[in-house]
């Protein structure tokens, strides 16, 4: 990568979400830099795919901000996100990718060099003329992040991309990230698989009930842990977090 | 009962000779609902896919509105046609009245409701689905019309099959805006209205088969187009 790396990628202050009442992210802020590959960890309805959201601009915050930027501030940044549920449109695999690079203003030339290039990736290419709704699911999750991929983001995100695969396609998931990360492409992604963010991260978001309790390297997360929920988090007994008293900092503060 | 195979053979008769009169009527009716249902899906599909995916304040009045206009009587919108192309109506100088034009501007009318009604239900499902991945890729708003539009192609089929077949079933708007002229505004359902009141059945019931059996082929043939189409998307 060339350029000088100077701020962030991605940025956000106080980041506040809520719905009918119901705060759901709480006063999230936090700096991710280049290069490095970040977990967001927590367990299940902690807020993590809506945090994801939140940053990729799909849901407005209700207060508090996201800030992204490309390598060179010139750039508009680039960002592209694989849903938790891969959701691809009534076309041929191919032309997922083809409509994606489409929308994305990608030249038309250009097309079938990086789609080929894509799926091969991904391990898809034999089915490249196949109805993309007819692939079995983890070929499906497979071909959410070869579209994504094929549009080369500054940024991705990625929701539990390998939550429903067997080990061999969660491998391939894996090395395709790895891939993505060497080539420059910011890498932000949650897991509910702590031996996967162990693996893989480099930096780690502990979230739990919509607020961010640690952020940290991965190595200093996993021995040295300063939040006590992080702490029974990556030991693997946050399982009777119900029983344990709630550390006054979950509800004590607004937000506004 | 005589009355009725005679009529029968006579009607057969004329379909298999293909009578002139009889082929010509068949024509005229095949041009006017396929050329109201062409116009009304250009305007009905985006309106309805764009009812599926814009909020702003009244979108479920008009939702509503628009299912309301799917009964919307015939011979209503005959009249009010026929009001406004009528020589001292507003758009009186062109003529219209009385000419095939004026029978298809009916039949867009009653065609575009349904067209959109439908489109509507259809495109508001797959947006569902949609939406965030459309909005994750940058895709603008008349992208996703387009999108939905292109990805509920089968299931869209079945709506302008719908305008169809009202198009060409109905009598009381095209009978007013038309007038049934001979070899000029007769259509099917108009001939047959008159033929019955004339009494001469076979005629009356010859066309009667035809409607029926183009109605048939048409549905079919979307049917299968459906068939094979979905197999492919899913
Ligand atoms: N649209 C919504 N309306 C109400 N509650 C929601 C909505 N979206 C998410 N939530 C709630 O927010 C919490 C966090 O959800 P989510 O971000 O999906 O969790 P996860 O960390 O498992 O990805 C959950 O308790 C969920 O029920
Ligand atoms: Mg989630």
């Amino acid at each position: 990568m060339h350029g000088q790396v100077t701020i962030f990628p991605l940025h956000t202050k106080n980041l506040c979400y809520q719905i009918g009442g119901k705060r759901l992210i709480k006063d999230i802020s936090f700096s991710l830099s280049h290069g490095t590959k970040t977990f967001i960890v927590g367990p299940n309805g902690a807020g993590k795919s809506l945090l994801m959201r939140l940053c990729h601009g799909l849901i407005k915050p209700t207060s508090g901000s996201v800030e992204c930027h490309a390598v060179q501030t010139t750039q508009k940044c680039k960002q592209a996100m694989v849903f938790q549920r891969p959701v691809l449109l009534r076309r041929s695999v191919a032309g997922n990718i083809a409509y994606a690079l489409r929308v994305y203003g990608v030249e038309k030339r250009r097309h079938r060099e990086i789609i080929e290039e894509s799926l091969r990736q991904v391990g898809l290419n034999r089915f490249s003329k196949h109805p993309a709704r007819s692939l079995s699911f983890g070929e499906q999750q497979r071909l959410a992040l070869a579209r994504a991929l094929a549009l080369k983001p500054d940024i991705l995100f990625l929701d539990e991309p390998t939550a429903n695969l067997d080990p061999a396609a969660t491998h391939v998931v894996e090395e395709v990230i790895e891939m993505a990360h060497l080539a420059g492409t910011k890498i932000i992604m949650t897991t509910h698989d702590l031996n996967q963010a162990r693996r893989l991260s480099d930096d780690i978001l502990f979230l739990y009930r919509g607020r961010l309790k640690e952020q940290a390297p991965t190595g200093e997360l996993f021995t040295n842990p300063k939040n006590d929920l992080a702490q029974a988090f990556v030991k693997g007994e946050l399982l009777w977090w119900r029983q344990r008293p709630l550390s006054p900092d979950c509800d004590a503060h607004k937000d506004q | 009962m005589t009355d009725f195979s005679d009529a029968l053979t006579t009607a057969l008769t004329l379909v298999a000779t293909m009578d002139r009169d009889l082929t010509e009527i068949v024509l005229l009716s095949l041009r006017v609902s396929l050329t109201a249902v062409a116009i009304a899906a250009i305007i009905g599909l985006p309106l309805g896919a764009a009812l599926a995916l814009l909020r702003f304040p009244g979108r479920k009045v008009v939702i509503v509105l628009m299912s309301a206009l799917m009964g919307l009587p015939p011979v209503v919108v005959g009249l009010a046609v026929y009001l406004l192309l009528s020589r001292s109506g507003p758009f009186g100088t062109f003529g219209l009245l009385f000419n095939p034009g004026a029978m298809i501007l009916a039949q867009v009318i009653l065609v575009i409701p349904i067209i959109a009604s439908l489109t509507q239900q259809v495109t508001e499902d797959l947006w569902h689905e949609y939406e965030e991945q459309l909005q994750s890729l940058g895709a603008s708003t008349m992208e996703s019309v387009w999108t939905l539009l292109w990805d509920g192609r089968y299931s869209l089929m079945t709506a302008h099959l719908a305008g169809f077949g009202r198009a060409s079933a109905e009598v009381g708007a095209v009978m007013i805006v038309g007038g049934n002229i001979d070899h000029v505004t007769r259509v099917m359902t108009t001939s047959i209205a008159l033929e019955v009141s004339k009494g001469d059945l076979p005629l009356a019931l010859g066309l009667g088969l035809v409607l029926i059996f183009l109605s048939l082929c048409i549905n079919m043939g979307v049917h299968s187009l459906q068939t094979v189409g979905r197999r492919w998307q899913r």
